[in-house]
């Protein structure tokens, strides 16, 4: 993976003419080259990239800023996931009773428009949403900013904008943006589970022991259907966290996914290798995250897995 | 994308094609949303296709551009010739109606074609793999796997970093995403297919491989496929116009509707919301449009698959 | 065993009268259950036989209003305790339900939620009804787990359902239904789906039960042999209907219903050994196109020309009714 990915960033583009000054004689310029390394034969600064990143977990500095590339990754690392984690939070809390309501009585007009609802959710490019609301909000109305992030707190590495009033204001389009989509995917998933579900033994006796209909539908039927949504929710998340280069481009979103659009353009290869790769060691945690979470709320896997 | 049944090959159907046509048909009116979709989808259609008749300017031609008409609202006439622009003018003068017709056909075109060349390569690999399994087909799907594991948005990034600017290299691109999903598709299908018993007959009268994939398995295997390529054609044409607005998909000189809109986005904060407006509203159309007939077309040929 | 059988002059507990559940399809109207009429006194155990698809189970399910849509139930009367069931709102019939109507499903499998631990289905059930602290409902859960014969109570209140055997499941499915020690319990072919030695205990349990705490009990059986040694009274659906509703004894010695008598004959025993079984010609109508008149109609060797039209139920002999232009004692 790794070796694929080197090869292919490092054949292609030649990064010393779009650092060098146009005026840079060539003399200068072999020089900025030998200070990047990019005069050594391809496989030797494979091995060195190699070298550098497992050992010494060094990713090798920004063509641009000159910055270790993956301190510039992890720096901008807690907005995205701020992003992300709300966006997903969103769309559950919304997604699922609008689910479970659509599941209930499928016949309804409010279920139905619901569905409808839901198709133009996803069917919506991510960006054309984003734009939409910019143009409502911020342009019409001038209720809220149209990029940006607000104001940040520090908790010792990791700084967030969620605590306060002025960081809400820039994150709630953002993160309805992303919500969209993603509700609309859960309100899919929470129906169908509902519908399996519902003319269920379990739920009959439930019934048939007088218990209300809120603990029926909310515990007794929640806790069957939260199993395939909360797969797709974790699964979704590592969609969140890659589309996020979209948002974070239309609002001006100071995270990871703009820093990769970036670094593509101007070919800042030590930053687009670590964002893939931390990319790949991100989803693979996520994957692994899930599956655990899926014994935890699962007791019938639970015992085989002991067994 | 989850295990598609084969509904179709069940027993009750007409045998005759026209009659199975005719079933078809009756069965797609049901829905009048879908029937909505697929009238706005076939007058989008006409529009990019005839659309240097109707377009009233050329809108790449500079040598009819006239930089004074240059950021006019809709509905303004010239200045110099007797057009009028209906839907405004951009930067350059040009008129946003033309642009959006011809921005349609690059859209339509690089949705079609890639989905068309995923269809065929996804296709033959999971068939491949379903029917002969073993280790050439465990081998596959492990490919296929993989990259499914993948947000398609940064494969796509990647790839095109690599391969730079231009149609046919999107094309590629977004081949290269979508491919995936059409062999596990085929192959869930095939390997349903495989262990009934017309295969078993074929294969005792000592057809070729080939012809039993081809004439026996893979007409069968066709519902499925047809509608994750109309929800797949929603998605290549929303993720390049994704790719295009963030600036790494199609070129400025033929630009599709993503591209349209990443060149407007920078004209909406001062007032000028037509030239990212009216191109936003025809790309939302038109996947909406594809998004809903696909998804009614899933509940035609696969009742059993809600999500 | 101590029994104490009711008496005729104990007060009706449930009284059903010309209970009709249909439903609606766009198939046509499903007549499920089609005139039922029953009577259980307190602390009586009624035994509610038929083939599958008589309606036994509708019948269940519709004295409790559990019938889903597009099923409506309806009855010329249906008073339980005293009170009329088709004038409580739903919030009343809940509050009936699992307190004093309660009832027992047939596959223990998928009766308790798999997702849910024992004790939080039994001590939900408590406080659904009773304003009891959740220690309280617990040891009552407790104390009725051991009623029903669970070893090691705590530790069995701690585990999900499928942990358990079927037959565990049934007696905490029966232990659930009698915790808020209701006044007539409606178990649906409980032990159909249990090995046939768990079958036996099962049976003898619930009856000890019942008898003890004077619960009233309809159970719900396609087998005859089972339910006759258990209960007070059988009655005999077919096709929807009651046609036959008796003592059980007289029933045994005298069946009067043609269908009755296909069913004790059906039974194998020792006599019967070595020849082959009994069975009664033809199937079932389909509930969507019932022949007209008396449903058993088509399958039965007394009928004439006068059972097109549709008999009564009546009382042939005391406490003995019959539906039935041709009842009789021979066969």
């Amino acid at each position: 993976m790794s070796a694929l990915v080197f090869a292919a960033l490092y054949m292609i583009g030649d990064p010393v003419s779009m650092l060098a000054s146009p005026e840079a004689t060539d003399a200068e310029r072999e020089l900025i080259r030998q200070s990047l390394g990019l005069d050594l034969p391809l496989w030797h600064q494979y091995l060195i990239f190699l070298n550098k990143v497992f050992v010494h977990l060094d990713f090798g500095n920004s063509f641009l800023t000159g910055e270790p590339a993956i301190g510039l990754i992890l720096d901008r690392m807690p907005a995205t996931l701020e992003l992300a984690t709300s966006a997903m939070l969103m769309a559950v809390l919304i997604g699922v009773p609008l689910g479970i309501y659509a599941g209930l009585k499928p016949e309804n007009l409010g279920a139905r428009s619901v569905m409808t609802g839901s198709v133009l959710g996803f069917s919506l490019p991510n960006f054309w949403v984003g734009l939409m609301l910019i143009m409502v909000f911020a342009v019409f109305l001038h209720w809220l900013p149209a990029g940006g992030r607000g104001p940040v707190e520090t908790f010792g590495p990791i700084r967030l904008s969620v605590f306060s009033w002025e960081g809400w204001r820039s994150l709630i389009l953002p993160v309805t943006t992303i919500a969209v989509a993603k509700c609309a995917l859960i309100i899919r998933v929470a129906r169908a589970a509902t519908r399996e579900c519902l003319p269920l033994d379990y739920i009959k006796f439930a019934r048939a022991r007088g218990l209300s209909e809120a603990r029926v539908l909310g515990v007794h039927l929640l806790k069957n259907i939260l199993i395939p949504i909360v797969t797709i929710a974790g699964l979704e998340y590592g969609q969140v966290f890659a589309f996020a280069v979209v948002t974070e481009t239309v609002f001006s979103w100071p995270g990871i996914g703009k820093l990769l659009i970036d670094s593509i353009i101007t070919l800042d290869r030590p930053v687009v290798v670590a964002y893939l790769m931390l990319t790949v060691v991100f989803l693979s945690l996520l994957n692994l995250l899930v599956d655990i979470v899926y014994t935890i709320l699962d007791p019938r896997v639970q015992s085989k897995a002991g067994a | 994308m989850t295990q598609m049944d084969i509904a179709l090959a069940s027993p009750a159907l007409p045998a005759k094609r026209e009659s199975m046509l005719r079933l078809f048909a009756q069965q797609f009116i049901t829905s009048k949303l879908a029937v909505l979709g697929l009238i706005l989808l076939v007058l989008f259609l006409c529009l990019a296709i005839f659309a240097p008749w109707i377009a009233p300017q050329n809108p790449f031609d500079i040598g009819k551009l006239n930089i004074m008409d240059s950021k006019l609202p809709p509905g303004s006439v010239s200045s110099s010739s007797a057009m009028t622009y209906w839907l405004g003018s951009d930067g350059q003068a040009r008129d946003v109606f033309s642009a959006i017709l011809y921005g349609l056909r690059i859209s339509l075109i690089v949705g079609f074609v890639s989905v068309s060349a995923a269809f065929v390569i996804g296709t033959m690999v999971g068939l491949i793999s379903a029917y002969f399994g073993g280790r050439i087909g465990a081998l596959l799907m492990r490919i296929v796997d993989i990259q499914l594991s993948f947000p398609a948005i940064l494969v796509a990034l990647v790839l095109l970093s690599v391969l730079g600017k231009g149609v046919d290299k999107v094309i590629i691109a977004l081949v290269a995403v979508q491919w995936a999903y059409f062999a596990r598709a085929a192959r869930g299908a095939a390997i349903v297919e495989r262990n009934k018993e017309y295969v078993q007959a074929a294969r005792c009268m000592s057809l070729s491989w080939q012809r039993i994939l081809w004439r026996h398995i893979f007409p069968n295997c066709i519902p499925p496929l047809m509608v994750i390529a109309t929800i797949d054609l929603a998605h290549a044409i929303a993720l390049e116009a994704t790719l295009s607005f963030l600036g790494v998909g199609v070129p400025v000189t033929e630009p599709s509707l993503g591209m349209l809109i990443s060149n407007g986005f920078e004209f909406m904060m001062s007032g000028a919301y037509w030239i990212a407006f009216f191109p936003g509203i025809a790309l939302a159309l038109v996947v909406v449009a594809i998004n809903l007939v696909g998804d009614h077309l899933r509940d035609i040929l696969n009742p059993r698959n809600e999500i | 065993m101590q029994t104490r059988a009711p008496s005729s002059s104990d007060k009706c507990l449930l009284d059903v009268q010309g209970l009709r559940t249909w439903f609606h399809t766009r198939a046509g109207v499903v007549k499920a259950v089609d005139g039922v009429t029953l009577q259980v006194k307190q602390g009586e155990i009624l035994g509610l036989v038929g083939e599958s698809g008589s309606g036994k189970t509708i019948t269940g399910f519709s004295l409790m209003n559990l019938v889903d849509k597009p099923g409506r139930i309806r009855a010329d009367r249906l008073f339980f305790d005293g009170r009329d069931l088709q004038a409580l709102s739903a919030k009343e019939y809940r509050a009936l339900r699992g307190n004093e109507i309660a009832m027992i499903f047939q596959d223990p499998m998928m009766t308790l939620n798999p997702t849910l631990r024992v004790d939080t289905q039994m001590i939900e059930t408590v406080q659904a009804h009773q304003r009891v602290s959740r220690s309280a409902a617990r040891a009552r859960s407790i104390d009725m787990l051991v009623k029903v014969g669970i070893p090691a109570p705590e530790e069995r209140m701690s585990v999900y359902p499928h942990h358990l055997s079927g037959g565990m499941r049934q007696r905490i499915a029966i232990a659930m239904a009698l915790l808020n020690s209701p006044k007539l319990i409606i178990a649906d072919e409980p032990t159909t789906a249990l090995d046939v030695t768990i079958q036996g205990q099962i049976l003898y349990e619930v009856q000890k039960l019942c008898r003890e705490t004077g619960t009233a009990l309809i159970w719900i059986t396609h087998d005859l042999a089972i339910v006759s040694g258990l209960a007070d009274r059988l009655a005999v659906m077919y096709a929807g209907r009651i046609v036959e509703m008796a003592p059980t004894a007289d029933i045994i010695r005298g069946a009067r219903h043609a269908y009755t008598h296909g069913l004790m004959a059906s039974i194998p025993t020792f006599d019967t050994r070595g020849k082959s079984l009994f069975q009664i010609p033809g199937s079932t109508p389909s509930p969507l196109n019932m022949p007209e008149g008396c449903p058993f109609r088509t399958r039965c060797y007394r009928a004439t020309s006068q059972c097109v039209k549709e008999p009564v139920f009546e009382e042939t002999a005391p406490a003995h009714g019959v539906s039935c232009w041709h009842p009789g004692i021979e066969t």
